[in-house]
């Protein structure tokens, strides 16, 4: 196998971003936040990513602002290192390297040089033990520092924020199972506190999580039972005192108090953001339904702002307890991709199941969640152990008019609920509208999907395991008053088999079914035309070969075979023992890609199905299976010469894996542009990077090189004023634009004595035959310029051998003046 | 912060006929006014002069009625036996009918004595009209002849005995006034022409012909007879168009609305059908008490005229448009002053700055009970006796959110006897609705669970208990019964598709598997 070194796999961004506590600046300007292997920087109120702050090589698991100067940030990671970061600049200052991977990073403002790093208690990633060590981070001018003094502080600690500094810096507070440590630093001594497991009246004592009171003695800890209690007097071992607040029915997730130690906010799952009143606990301020459950909040240091983190990979911005101002939203990844990936053809954005209940529309090319469309449109209640509905089949038709939905919900003891929708795109409102819901399409779970590619009909079949498809048609009901509504037209069915997977031919004027071993061809009008078979095995997935190869219908099937058959003698053309494990069909081309899963690992093949070489293969692309996979078409095609990156030209190759990362191809060639375009696109870093100042800036600083050389030239004093003139006058009393036109223009024209020698050819020449046909001013200039330069004259030029173009234009329009004045004035 | 989501209430699709124009059109009319004739109505004709009087034929009178009048403005009793086929001349002055005693008898309107008395058939005449020239008229009789008279002479012109069987029908045409079309009990439409002596066309309908029908241009003639309706091209000599088959009795009259864009069919079977005459669908239906014998449509629609077998005759006038817009004016609600008058004419200056209000969304009471999370009360609101009985989907749907939420349960417990008999009812009601099972079903089993242990105590809940048992048994016996049926007809299905079953499974999935194998 050649190794082929120009096309890399890539991980895509769309990483968490809820991973760890965001960090607001100490202006409020900035969000930063731990986006897997990098640090992302927004802006606070244009939710714009301003810059993203790479050089770790794992996974950012903490980001706290440098307490000494609040341009700067420190970033933790998994690969060991503690990272100082300039923020507003994007540059990364130092490095600190620990040697141990390390979990999350806690500073204080009186522990000047320290910072505290949760590490594992043995040196390797697999130990179940945490411990909290101070590192002294040492003062050199290197950009690379080893830092190696490390002291434990607590041992035992939880690996993730469930550590807090109290007032001063004088103690931290660790939580872990039923466990609350108080570690003083003057006494260097620490205070453990128990609590019962109590598992009587379903009290789930356990701690998770604990923030303490900035500028009084008070630890408050949050419960798995959703209690919070305020822990004072903890400096005694026995006397300590703790008063509870209840209001959350599940665990409480995360507690931060005000900078100013007012109010005391807390999240969970119910996605309230609750503000207790410090001094009068039982008042509270309640922000409802702010997304998905809440594993974070953070406070800006002015307390003006509060950010929340949930759990469907969205960061909310808060003002000041009152209003939702900004969003930040990841791509949404549950524990899988239900709905297949599809590419909405309008968009060209990624379209798969997010938040529940909703499909996501992600861009792609921007790395930007565009919008989420709410499929279920139902109250979402955030309770653990409930059956939700969720989305789990989504396609688009090839014009992107119609979007066909699929959601459902299976409850204990109850029958499967599955609702099919139809959304028509609307102009106007530039999304989808509910057109059609239909109830209970099917007696069971709908495998797949598909619109007729046809443009004359517009056709949705859907296959379900109650072993019956249906084609549903759009029926149009303009004699009545509602419009144009989906109703079914075919039900059919083979030999009462179960249907998995279904295909319409690139034209539409075939339909494949897959009926376990059996290929079942279906014409338009609903004859069974033929049936295929290569038993042992159920279909798994087909594809109908397209342009050059539409005649090639391809099966994958259980049993380690991909089978390629003619359609035109309904036979067998070939096929080989692997075991596909995903297909998938250029849209754009004639290539089919296939991933194998072998021994832990996928593979992948790109091949046209009547050729007998793959066109590109690589091996061990990832570990396990590869979940979901799509071609995507490129805005702008790739003009790659290599014969095995020539695939890529067209549309590119995103997927799954098992992990939930989403990866894609990139070629050499792709990736030079991308460089450059980065390069192209360095701006100013206060400005959040919007699409719209890419054009505008772009645009502005074309303008400022286009004025550039004309500042150097002498304006026409006559000008300027007819332009002032122009401008400062108010506009109604103004005369015509026609009338205005000629005299603006005019005055804008420079004159040719003080440029032309400066000039490019071509400008010369435009300049040249507007004189011939403009006004006196010019013409005026011009007798002036050759008065001045009448010393050389014809006589001269004649001698002359060689003259460039422009100077013997010049001569030309020198030739058609009058000199008659010349001659006069020659004569006194 | 996203608001809340109201409960969705599913909109089920209507049941029954969708709402079309001609549904609005033919709907359009007030509710009969019924006058009862001495015997089964057989003819109405319209006088083409306004007012447009009607003339109805029934037993051995013919009344003339006014547009609006129930008491006949007009009576004619000189008949010796039973009266046919009252009909008025085109400038409504004469009107000729014909009589089980052969005679056919011609009458000023405005006189009571027969101004003319044909006589010459030998059976008793069921056809009578004016040719368009208003000077002759055609008879048609039981003694299988058709016969042309002349009225100012009084005479007989010609007699055609093509027919062999009673003629039932006839028409002349309104352009031509030597052209007429006659039907027959013997199957066949015959097409005279008074200058030739025989008939220039013959089509054979193959029922008994009880009505024909000549459209406005006189290119296509409906014939009626038996269960069919049938349209025949006469420009080529007589074609077959279309045959219809809509009744499921003999199809007596036949009607044309009046911009020729409907035909009108009446039947034996008690049904008006209304077809679009350009697809030839039906787009409308009439019921009556009785088989109907005559149908007439006043000119513009005006009302529908339809006379019965027992003597009742039906008149349906349409609605004006005053009496439409009253209709739907009180439905509308006077606009309150405060509110819609106060800063209506205010006309923003040119500094003012406009501010817009957040629209304020409304909530109806249930969703804001189930935002509270007042899960009980939520229920309670959805089962107020209003909702219940008017809406029951919204009941259903708020019971189906409850029961998403897991708190179904919750809410349905905890209610002393009369609410527990309230909820039962509504179960009785709706738990066999096709629309709502899946959800009552749940909420049933639930109630019985939890009510178990107070079965006994009241003997309301216990009543109602069994007769939710009588319900759920009835329909699980329909249940088996319908599925019985549907096993029938599969074996119904299946022996009626044989062949093509064997195409299917044998030739080309052999070859198929034979080459792949």
């Amino acid at each position: 196998m050649v190794a082929h070194a120009e096309i890399r796999v890539v991980h895509l961004s769309g990483s968490k971003i809820n991973f760890r506590e965001p960090v607001i600046t100490n202006d409020s300007r900035f969000l930063l936040c731990a986006s897997g292997e990098s640090v992302k920087v927004y802006s606070s109120s244009s939710e714009e990513c301003v810059h993203d702050l790479q050089g770790h090589t794992d996974l950012v698991s903490g980001i706290v602002r440098n307490p000494s100067n609040h341009l700067q940030v420190y970033s933790c990671s998994a690969d060991g290192t503690v990272r100082l970061w300039d923020f507003t600049d994007g540059i990364l200052i130092k490095t600190f390297i620990i040697g141990y991977p390390i979990y999350s990073i806690y500073v204080s403002e009186n522990h000047g040089g320290v910072v505290f790093v949760v590490v594992p208690m043995a040196n390797d990633k697999s130990s179940e033990l945490f411990q909290l060590v101070a590192v002294h981070l040492p003062l050199s001018g290197d950009q690379e520092v080893e830092a190696r003094e490390l002291s434990a502080v607590l041992c035992d600690v939880s690996p993730s924020g469930a550590a807090s500094f109290g007032r001063k810096g004088e103690y931290i507070a660790a939580v872990k199972g039923l466990q609350l440590e108080v570690f003083f630093f003057k006494k260097q001594k620490s205070h453990r506190f128990f609590l019962k497991s109590g598992n009587k009246k379903g009290a789930k004592n356990a701690f998770t999580c604990v923030s303490c009171h900035p500028k009084e003695d008070c630890i408050a800890t949050g419960h798995e039972d959703g209690k919070i209690r305020l822990w004072r007097n903890f400096n005694q071992k026995k006397e300590y005192t703790y008063s509870t607040l209840h209001w959350h029915h599940g665990a409480v997730n995360t507690l931060q108090f005000t900078p100013e130690g007012t109010n005391l906010l807390s999240g969970g799952i119910e996605s309230v953001l609750v503000q207790w009143h410090y001094t009068q606990e039982n008042q509270k301020d309640f922000l409802p339904r702010l997304g998905g459950a809440i594993t974070h909040i953070a406070v800006s240091p002015d307390g003006s702002l509060f950010c929340t983190s949930h759990s469907d990979n969205k960061i909310t911005i808060i003002q000041s307890c009152v209003k939702v101002s900004a969003i930040i939203q990841g791509l949404v990844k549950g524990e899988g991709v239900r709905t297949d990936l599809t590419i909405d053809p309008r968009s060209k954005a990624l379209v798969l199941n997010g938040k529940p209940g909703h499909l996501q529309f992600y861009s792609l090319h921007r790395d930007k969640l565009l919008y989420n469309l709410d499929i279920v449109q139902q109250e979402y209640i955030h309770e653990e152990g409930l059956d939700q509905f969720e989305v789990v089949k989504a396609a688009f038709d090839t014009r992107g008019d119609w979007l066909a939905t699929v959601e459902e919900r299976t409850q204990k003891g109850s029958e499967l609920e599955i609702n099919l929708k139809l959304w028509v795109y609307d102009e106007q409102t530039q999304s989808f509208m509910l057109n059609t819901t239909v109830i209970a399409p099917h007696e069971d779970q709908i495998t797949a999907m598909c619109f007729s590619p046809s443009p004359e009909t517009t056709m949705l079949v859907t296959i379900s395991f109650d072993g019956h498809f249906k084609a549903w048609l759009l029926a149009d009901h303009s004699d009545t008053k509602e419009g144009a509504s989906w109703s079914c037209d075919f039900v059919g069915g083979y030999h009462h088999l179960k249907p998995g997977c279904c295909c319409f031919s690139a034209d539409g004027s075939l339909l494949a079914v897959g009926f376990q071993e059996v290929v079942t061809v279906w014409s338009p009008s609903w004859e069974l035309l033929t049936t295929l078979s290569q038993p042992p095995g159920a279909i798994r997935d087909l594809c109908f070969g397209r342009l050059s190869c539409s005649k090639y219908l391809l099966g994958t099937s259980t049993k380690n075979q991909l089978c390629c058959w003619n359609l035109l003698t309904c036979s067998l053309e070939w096929s080989t023992p692997v075991d596909v494990s995903l297909l998938q069909a250029d849209p754009l081309s004639e290539n089919m890609a296939a991933f194998c899963s072998q021994s832990g690992c996928s593979d992948l093949f790109v091949f046209k199905p009547g050729e007998p070489r793959p066109l590109y293969s690589q091996k061990a692309l990832c570990t396990g299976k590869v979940q979901r996979a799509v071609f995507a078409p490129r805005d702008q095609m790739l003009e790659s010469c290599e014969e095995h990156a020539q695939w890529l030209n067209r549309s590119q190759l995103y997927f799954f894996t098992q992990h939930m990362d989403l990866m894609t191809f990139s070629t050499k060639t792709e990736e030079d542009r991308l460089l450059a375009s980065s390069k192209r696109l360095m701006v100013d870093d206060s400005v959040a990077v919007t699409p719209f100042y890419l054009l505008l800036g772009k645009h502005r600083q074309h303008q400022e090189a286009l004025t550039n050389p004309m500042a150097e030239r002498i304006q026409l004093p006559q000008g300027s004023i007819a332009i002032k003139e122009l401008l400062y006058t108010p506009a109604h009393v103004l005369p015509s634009a026609s009338f205005l036109c000629s005299m603006f223009v005019r005055s804008l024209l420079i004159s040719s004595s003080s440029a032309s020698e400066e000039k490019e050819p071509v400008e010369e020449e435009m300049e040249s035959e507007e004189e011939d046909s403009e006004g006196e001013a010019e013409l005026r200039d011009a007798r002036q310029d050759l008065g001045g330069s009448a010393a050389w004259g014809p006589g001269e030029e004649l001698g002359a051998p060689a003259l460039t173009k422009a100077q013997e234009r010049e001569l030309r329009r020198v030739k058609h003046f009058d000199h008659s004045w010349l001659s006069s004035v020659l004569e006194c | 912060m996203a608001s809340f989501k109201s409960t969705k209430i599913p909109i089920y699709p209507k049941l029954g006929e969708k709402v079309t124009p001609d549904t609005l059109y033919w709907k359009n009319y007030k509710a009969p006014v019924q006058i009862k004739e001495f015997g089964a109505v057989t003819s109405i004709d319209f006088s083409s002069l306004a007012p447009h009087n009607y003339a109805v034929t029934a037993s051995t009178r013919i009344h003339i009625y006014g547009p609006f009048s129930t008491e006949p403005v007009k009576t004619f009793t000189r008949f010796k036996d039973t009266a046919y086929s009252g009909k008025f001349r085109s400038d409504g002055q004469l009107l000729v009918a014909g009589c089980e005693d052969s005679m056919v008898r011609l009458f000023d309107v405005s006189g009571k004595v027969a101004l003319r008395v044909f006589k010459g058939h030998t059976k008793g005449v069921h056809v009578t009209d004016f040719t368009s020239d208003c000077y002759h008229i055609l008879t048609g009789s039981d003694d299988y002849t058709c016969r042309l008279w002349d009225i100012p002479n009084s005479t007989e012109l010609t007699s055609y005995k093509e027919h062999t069987d009673y003629i039932r029908c006839g028409i002349t045409s309104k352009l031509n006034r030597d052209i007429f079309i006659t039907g027959s009990y013997d199957h066949t439409l015959r097409m005279f022409d008074a200058r030739v002596e025989k008939s220039v066309m013959t089509m054979d309908h193959s029922q008994p012909v009880e009505s024909v029908l000549l459209y406005p241009s006189e290119g296509l003639l409906v014939s009626a007879g038996g269960r069919y309706v049938k349209v025949w091209d006469l420009l080529k000599g007589g074609q077959p168009l279309v045959s219809l088959k809509n009744h499921h009795k003999t199809v007596t009259c036949l009607s044309l609305s009046s911009n020729g864009q409907r035909l009108l069919s009446a039947s034996l079977d008690r049904h008006v059908k209304i077809y679009n005459t350009t697809n030839y669908k039906v787009v409308h239906n009439f019921d009556y008490a009785a088989s109907i014998l005559s149908l007439a449509l006043a000119p513009d629609d005006e009302s529908i005229v339809v006379g019965m077998t027992n003597g009742v005759l039906s008149i349906k006038h349409r609605k004006s448009p005053e009496e439409k817009r009253e209709m739907a004016g009180k439905q509308r609600m006077q606009p309150v002053y405060r509110i819609f008058v106060k800063g209506r004419n205010y006309v923003p200056k040119k500094d003012d700055f406009l501010v817009s209000k957040p629209v304020k969304s409304h909530l109806a009471k249930y969703d804001k009970q189930l935002k509270k999370f007042n899960i009980s009360k939520a229920l309670d609101t959805a089962l107020e006796s209003w909702r219940r009985n008017r809406k029951p989907e919204i009941t259903v749907a708020v019971m189906k959110e409850l029961d998403r939420r897991g708190t179904l349960k919750n809410a349905l417990a905890g209610r002393d006897e009369q609410n527990l008999s309230q909820l039962l009812n509504f179960l009785i009601g709706n738990v066999v609705d096709p629309r709502f099972t899946p959800v009552l079903v749940t909420a049933t089993e639930m109630i019985l669970d939890i009510y178990q242990a107070v079965v006994g105590q009241s003997s309301v809940v216990d009543r109602q208990l069994v007769r939710l048992q009588e319900l759920v048994e009835r329909e699980v016996d329909y249940q088996q019964d319908l599925l019985e049926v549907l096993g029938m007809l599969d074996t119904l299905f299946a022996a009626s598709l044989p062949r093509k079953e064997v195409i299917l499974n044998s030739s080309p999935l052999a070859r198929s598997d034979g080459k792949i194998m």
